[in-house]
């Protein structure tokens, strides 16, 4: 699943390490994330798109 | 991420304090009944049986690690259990039947399937970690 993580953290000022301590993840599944490698959880989606004041479909995007 | 890693590293402390007492209650129920206490008849199930209730704690403490793993580092893992659940039962049947045909001079050592199994689950640990860099 294609996201834009990253584009929204660098956007926000912030590290990875910054973002896995506001979700509650480790640093490795940020990156994980970002690098389109792992698909979060969906209360993870939930925080993600709570902090970055986004609905959860303008996050992730699902590729056919 | 300070307070998650002071409690994972607690967590691992636990698990680190749980597997090295099994381990030297292990070798006490291993070794007491020859060197230490000549085969006393309460004194050898005593410690098997401190052994056993030592290894339930450290499956506790283990799993009490487990949960506190976020989602990808429980992926990981679970598909690192999966892998080496399979691997030990096809390993361990192979060894036994080395075994029973007599292709090995030796007896099959259970020690050698808890190698095998230990080896295999950090390999896929390490493999699989890798797949998420």
């Amino acid at each position: 699943m294609k996201n834009k993580i990253r584009e929204l953290r660098t956007a926000g000022n912030m590290t990875q390490e910054d973002l896995a301590e506001i979700i509650g993840v480790s640093r490795q599944t940020i990156n994980a994330i970002e690098k389109e490698k792992f698909d979060p959880s969906l209360p993870t989606a939930f925080k993600l798109s709570k902090l970055f004041k986004l609905p959860i479909d303008q996050i992730f995007f699902f590729d056919e | 991420m300070k307070t998650m890693k002071l409690e994972r590293n607690k967590r691992i402390k636990k698990l680190a304090v749980w597997t090295w007492t099994w381990v030297a209650t292990m070798a006490i129920a291993t070794f007491g009944p020859e060197f230490i206490w000549d085969n006393h008849s309460f004194l050898t199930p005593f410690a098997i049986v401190v052994n056993f209730a030592n290894g339930i704690l450290m499956i506790l403490a283990n799993r009490d690690l487990f949960n506190h793993f976020d989602e990808l580092e429980k992926k990981i893992h679970l598909e690192s259990i999966g892998i080496t659940l399979g691997l030990a039962v096809i390993f361990g049947m192979s060894y036994s039947l080395l075994d029973t045909t007599n292709l090995i001079k030796h007896d099959a050592q259970i020690s050698m399937l808890v190698m095998f199994i230990g080896l295999t689950y950090l390999t896929s640990i390490l493999i699989n970690s890798r797949r998420y860099q």
